[in-house]
């Protein structure tokens, strides 16, 4: 790891403003991707921003018919909220399916949607869910913010404080883990709103999608089978030594079918 | 630039000078000479390098030192009782055969004692479920698995 100075940020607005005077400063928010960056010296910033101490960044909030969740509300948290498991219990689903408890601990909302991994499990809530982002700048439409592998809409210098995810009718998560670091292969949220229906895929592709052919197919009968007969173009897929693009494909429908069914609580 | 870090380390204040870019495992090992908590890996995978932070358990080798400024710390080293007697969790892994080399054991016990914290009455699926993040190259787990069991029940 190469050297660099730290900074403990009080507060956004003091965040924000160290972010901008150092020469190439980064953000740590858990550390559990970037940590790793640094060690292997992929990631050489001047400056690191701690926003540990920022406690108007931690916490889970309703509001308005919307979840707000603080950026630095870890996944172990997110998990073990009650008004997170009530109102949507995919949203704990999927946050406890993430890596491992010490991970868990550590890793944060918002670090996470940041990175834009794109096995990455969060990015399948932002777009199944039609989140908003919120930076200290604006706010971000789910459909406006993953833009690619690791490449996101976030400007130099904007940092996420806030997701707030609209609280759904019925929602479902069903993820195909890789068995050794639990990232999604393929990950599926489903979710059924007053608006129609919402399916954000992750892991399959360079970022998150949404499966268009599929919302239509559960807006007419909200069932496990309506998924399934939806053939997925496996031509901008991923291919790695985990899954061939061919395969995440086939994922993508037997994944949407678990996440229906989970939806509907069967 | 070195900078002072300050925490409670297993119920003492401790405080000592380090880089910035000083990982959290190096610090306890290398500063405090804690050297119950083990490196394992170089990626955060296999979970020896477990401590609590704050009473949770975290990776100790995928955070920095400067992250737990302030912070209450537990090593392995500060679970045994006053008298040096092991911790029911630590009786239970020697008596379950839940090590064989030792290396993964500092980690697996922080991990279950946490685990226990949460799950007072684990069953075996939960407690394979939450030991996701503590790799064992020796005993097949099944010791491990019983020794858990059996130190939950002992900390009842
Ligand atoms: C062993 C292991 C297994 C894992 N398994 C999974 C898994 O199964 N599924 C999964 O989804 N993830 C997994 N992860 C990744 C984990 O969820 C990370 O915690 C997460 O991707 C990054 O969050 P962080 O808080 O640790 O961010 P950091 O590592 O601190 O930061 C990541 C990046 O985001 C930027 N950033 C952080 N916060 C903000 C912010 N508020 N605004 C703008 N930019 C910001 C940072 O500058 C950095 O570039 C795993 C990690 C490990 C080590
Ligand atoms: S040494 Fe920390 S996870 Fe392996
Ligand atoms: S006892 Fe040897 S690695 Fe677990």
């Amino acid at each position: 790891m190469y050297a660099f100075n730290y900074h403990k940020a009080s507060s956004v607005a003091d965040a924000a403003a160290r972010l901008s005077a150092g020469v190439d400063a980064k953000l740590l928010a858990g550390g559990q991707t970037l940590i790793a960056a640094l060690k292997m010296r992929l990631a050489a910033p001047s400056d690191l921003i701690d926003l540990g101490g920022i406690a108007e960044m931690r916490g889970v909030r309703t509001e308005g018919g919307k979840l707000v969740i603080g950026a630095m509300t870890t996944h172990a948290q997110v998990a073990a909220s009650q008004d997170v498991r009530q109102s949507m219990p995919a949203l704990a689903v999927l946050a406890a399916s993430i890596g491992d408890r010490m991970v868990r601990n550590m890793g944060t909302l918002g670090g996470s949607v940041a990175n834009a991994d794109p096995a990455a499990d969060y990015p399948a809530a932002v777009i199944g869910l039609g989140a908003t982002i919120i930076t200290n700048k604006r706010g971000i439409g789910a459909d406006d913010f993953f833009k690619g592998m690791y490449e996101t809409a976030l400007q130099p210098g904007e940092i996420i404080t806030q997701v707030a995810f609209p609280i759904p009718q019925k929602c479902g998560y069903a993820k195909f883990a890789n068995p050794a670091s639990r990232y999604a292969i393929v990950g599926v949220l489903v979710a059924q709103t007053g608006g129609g229906v919402r399916v954000g895929v992750t892991g399959a592709g360079p970022c998150a999608f949404r499966v268009p052919e599929m919302e239509k197919a559960l807006v007419a009968n909200f069932a496990p089978d309506a998924v399934a007969s939806v053939k997925i173009s496996h031509t901008s897929l991923n291919s790695d030594l985990h899954a061939s693009a061919e395969y995440r494909a086939h994922l993508v429908a037997v994944m949407a079918k678990r996440a229906v069914a989970a939806a509907l609580g069967q | 630039m070195p900078v002072k870090l300050s925490m409670t380390v297993n119920g003492k204040p401790v405080s000592a000078e380090a880089e910035p870019r000083t990982l959290l495992v190096d610090f306890i090992r290398d500063q405090l000479r804690l050297t119950g908590t083990h490196i394992g890996c170089d990626t955060a995978q296999c979970g020896a390098c477990t401590i609590h932070l704050n009473g949770n358990a975290v990776k100790s080798c995928n955070m920095l030192a400067l992250q737990a400024q302030g912070a209450t710390i537990t090593t392995i080293e500060g679970i045994t009782g006053p008298d040096g007697s092991l911790h029911p969790m630590q009786a239970a892994f020697r008596d379950h055969h839940g090590l064989q080399c030792g290396y993964c054991t500092p980690g697996m016990v922080m991990s279950a004692i946490d685990l226990v914290k949460r799950h007072p009455h684990p069953s075996e699926q939960t407690i394979r479920a939450e030991l996701d993040g503590n790799l064992c190259r020796c005993t097949g787990y099944h010791g491990i698995v019983k020794a858990v069991e059996a130190g939950a029940k002992a900390m009842g």
